[in-house]
């Protein structure tokens, strides 16, 4: 706990002093750690979903129609849309989902979310189809954020948001329903025969994943400033199961870790090598595989090994 | 129909799994406290006994009562809920909690609080429970380790206590010596028949190691393809010709 609010401390003090572009993707890498946390909860009930990137699409849009449609420009307000939109939607989804494990848990998911891409993408009227919706410089509870500083403003929203939403995850991870999760991984039957619910501990689960990457979808959708149907496409889910690899599963600060690396990452395979940055990430997910198959989380726990 | 003095009864339960007869029109009465074992071949219908009073399989006729309330076809949360535990032939652990987070992850479920998602699990007092188990059951020196570390033994002592975690009113043993070494056999059951009989649970209990029954059980039901061949006090039982021919293929 001393490290993380260190760290913490670390990610609200420096970024004044760095270039404007180095903040921008840190926003974007906290704000997408919020659908890689959800990828990571779920996963550690042994549930891996190929189509979070609909909750997190959830959340985009609920900003977008709340901007185009309802006149709110208060991103606070925002966020308390896109977590009731979130939750509905996951809870709706679930009733149906919680019933499947494994494969058809994944492709369900990814079903789901390739549906809301499709909608996206052709009610034009509604969505702007292709050319997607813009998000405004959103009010912070009824403020406008100076110009000068807008980057950094929505950076330190998204961060302590993300830090919040961290801890609620942290407290669920140590919570009876959290070690249930882990307990229908190991063994539905017992969970069962012991008087618990393994599809309650499941769908409850599912919701706060879906809230969680809804947050995330908003967050990233007003540092963007533009948000498009690929939000909800495949490849973002993809990538969003990529990075949660990549950080690991042993800590609900490790989808912050893999996140931060992953943006960064390709951001310099992007710059270095524009037609080949795809091969790098592949090489980096092999790398981490084979050789830190606990994810970049599994890191600390050598260097705590190797201290004492 | 008197309920009184059978905490645990069954009426004409049946259950076949396409030709092959599990159970028959089995009556059977079940008195408070008492340590019954189940012996009989295998496919004799014993686990098939165990998963329809825990609601796991449904029965094709028959009711299964439980202090005079009818059981039969609850989910086996429910019927966990009302007081009867089991423990299973390959023991069911959460492999990858330590031992402690086991018991204690059973004590909360037990509480109620299987959705309970901002107070932590572990608390001192669930901790407390958890070690007064542990010690009960000989299982003190492995609270730390992950139960998928855990020798044979040490995993079907484990598999009992999250059972009796929950204070069931009956608790249904599989072979809780199945896979041990003989010489740990007794061992198990010298540690489990005292912590049992001191709670006054009804204990029943399937088992194929004769010895291991003839010395813990206080009565001994025989089944043979889903039907009771015999019931007595352990010795009558493993004496009885029909017994020994179905268990052991000689007279």
């Amino acid at each position: 706990m001393a490290i993380a609010l260190a760290g913490l401390a670390l990610f609200l003090v420096v970024p004044p002093f760095l270039p404007e572009w180095i903040t921008f993707l840190l926003t974007l890498a906290w704000a997408k750690a919020l659908a890689v946390l959800g990828i990571v909860l779920l996963l550690r009930g042994g549930l891996l979903t190929f189509g979070h990137a609909l909750y997190y699409a959830v959340g985009a849009y609920t900003a977008g129609f709340a901007v185009k449609f309802l006149g709110v420009h208060d991103g606070l307000v925002v966020l308390v849309l896109a977590v009731v939109t979130g939750a509905a939607a996951s809870a709706l989804l679930g009733l149906l989902l919680a019933r499947y494990r494994g494969m058809h848990f994944g492709l369900l998911n990814l079903a789901f979310s390739m549906v809301l891409y499709a909608i996206l993408l052709k009610f034009y009227a509604v969505t702007g189809g292709t050319d997607g919706l813009r998000l405004p410089t959103p009010l912070l509870a009824g403020v406008k954020p100076a110009a000068a500083h807008l980057r950094l403003t929505i950076y330190y929203v998204t961060v302590v948001l993300t830090a919040l939403l961290l801890y609620v995850a942290y407290r669920f991870t140590a919570s009876p329903l959290g070690y249930t999760l882990r307990a229908v991984r190991d063994n539905e039957v017992r969970v069962e025969y012991m008087g618990a619910s393994v599809r309650q501990a499941i769908y409850c689960s599912y919701i706060v994943a879906g809230v969680l990457a809804s947050v995330g979808g908003v967050l990233a959708g007003f540092s963007v400033g533009h948000i498009v149907p690929e939000v909800s496409f495949w490849t973002q889910s993809g990538e969003f199961v990529f990075v949660a690899l990549l950080g690991g599963t042993g800590s609900v600060l490790a989808p912050v870790a893999g996140s931060i690396v992953f943006e960064f990452v390709r951001n310099y395979a992007f710059k270095y090598s524009p037609y080949t940055w795809q091969m790098t990430l592949g090489l980096v997910l092999l790398i981490i595989i084979f050789f830190l198959p606990g994810g970049l989380w599994s890191l600390t726990g050598m260097v705590r090994r190797w201290i004492r | 129909m008197d309920p009184v003095g059978a905490v645990l009864e069954t009426v004409g339960l049946t259950k076949f799994f396409g030709m092959v007869r599990a159970a028959e029109d089995l009556s059977l009465r079940f008195q408070e406290g008492e340590l019954v074992g189940i012996v009989g071949p295998n496919g004799s219908g014993k686990t098939t006994l165990l998963n329809m009073i825990t609601g796991y399989v449904k029965p094709d006729r028959g009711r299964i009562r439980f202090q005079g309330k009818d059981i039969t076809g609850l989910l086996p949360r429910a019927v966990a809920d009302l007081g009867i535990a089991r423990s299973f032939q390959m023991p069911q652990l959460y492999l990858s909690l330590s031992v402690l987070e086991n018991l204690v992850l059973a004590l909360a479920i037990r509480a109620g609080r299987a959705r309970g998602f901002w107070t932590p699990l572990v608390r001192v007092d669930r901790l407390d429970d958890a070690r007064r188990i542990l010690v009960q059951f000989g299982l003190e020196e492995h609270a730390s380790h992950d139960a998928g570390q855990l020798p044979e033994g040490a995993r079907k002592l484990l598999d009992v206590a999250l059972s009796f975690a929950r204070r069931p009113r009956i608790l249904l043993m599989d072979e809780p010596t199945s896979g041990v070494s003989a010489r740990d056999k007794s061992k198990v059951m010298d540690t489990l028949v005292p912590v049992l009989k001191g709670t006054g649970v009804t204990t029943i209990f399937v088992e194929h190691d004769m010895e291991v029954v003839e010395r813990y059980a206080e009565r001994v039901l025989a089944f043979d393809e889903g039907k009771v061949v015999a019931s007595g006090s352990p010795d009558a039982v493993l004496a009885d010709p029909a017994v020994r021919r179905a268990l052991l293929g000689r007279p």
